[in-house]
């Protein structure tokens, strides 16, 4: 059973829970898991291919997931996955 | 609504002012009742984008990650995100919006060499679309 860190401005979409258990064997499996109990964090989360959103990361552990194997990256009941936005902007 | 407390409005408007002409960043602590906010610290944090400084500015994922465990551990919201335009208004632009999160008031300060000129806050709607958000900020700052 990996545990998902659920990020504050998601949190409206989990009824305010900060983490969400799912049992899961790849990265991939959680967030589609995360995803069907919690429709409505789907859409700032993931595409409709299934990959996640560009001004989105995932980590598992202290690594993002595009450093190890991207949605394939396994996962067992020690791992944390931390759904981390991508805070950026401009005036411009 | 949001209410920014002095402490916190003076280390935006100062990070802001010592930044100038780069953007500067950070993250907005405090609490929320009944949509109505209050932002009790401002947490100044590195503007990491690599390149115009001047124009953009970017936090990294360890900030954010530190962010978020500091405000759990210390029974805070992490309530938004707060950042500066130099020489230019305190108005979401469309990078701004492109990366914008749910839920988060996003503070901007339009700042000059001088002074600060004017600051606003901004909430993405269900559209994904910024709508003002009603500020209030003391009437007085010593930077």
């Amino acid at each position: 059973m990996a545990t998902i860190i659920i990020p504050t401005p998601l949190r409206k979409f989990t009824g305010n829970e900060t983490k969400i258990e799912v049992h899961a064997g790849t990265v991939n499996e959680v967030l589609n898991q995360l995803s069907g109990q919690f429709p409505g964090i789907q859409k700032h989360l993931l595409h409709e291919n299934g990959t996640v959103q560009p001004f989105m990361n995932v980590f598992a552990g202290d690594t993002d997931i595009r450093d190890l194997q991207d949605g394939d990256t396994p996962v067992n009941e020690h791992t944390v996955i931390s759904i981390v936005p991508a805070i950026a902007g401009g005036r411009e | 609504m949001i209410t920014i407390e002095q402490d916190a409005f003076e280390t935006i408007g100062a990070d802001a002012m010592h930044s100038f002409p780069d953007e500067c960043c950070g993250f907005l602590f405090g609490h929320e009742e009944d949509d109505q906010r209050i932002v009790r610290e401002a947490l100044v944090v590195n503007n990491a984008k690599e390149g115009d400084k001047k124009r953009r500015f970017e936090i990294t994922a360890a900030d954010y990650m530190k962010a978020e465990r500091y405000a759990l551990q210390n029974g805070v919201l992490l309530l938004g995100v707060y950042h500066s335009h130099p020489l230019h208004p305190a108005i979401p632009s469309e990078t701004d919006r492109l990366s914008a999160q749910p839920w988060f008031s996003y503070v901007i300060v339009s700042v000059t060499a001088n002074s600060i000129e004017n600051t606003l806050s901004w909430r993405l709607n269900e559209e994904r679309i910024f709508e003002p958000e009603t500020l209030l900020v003391p009437q007085t700052i010593k930077l």
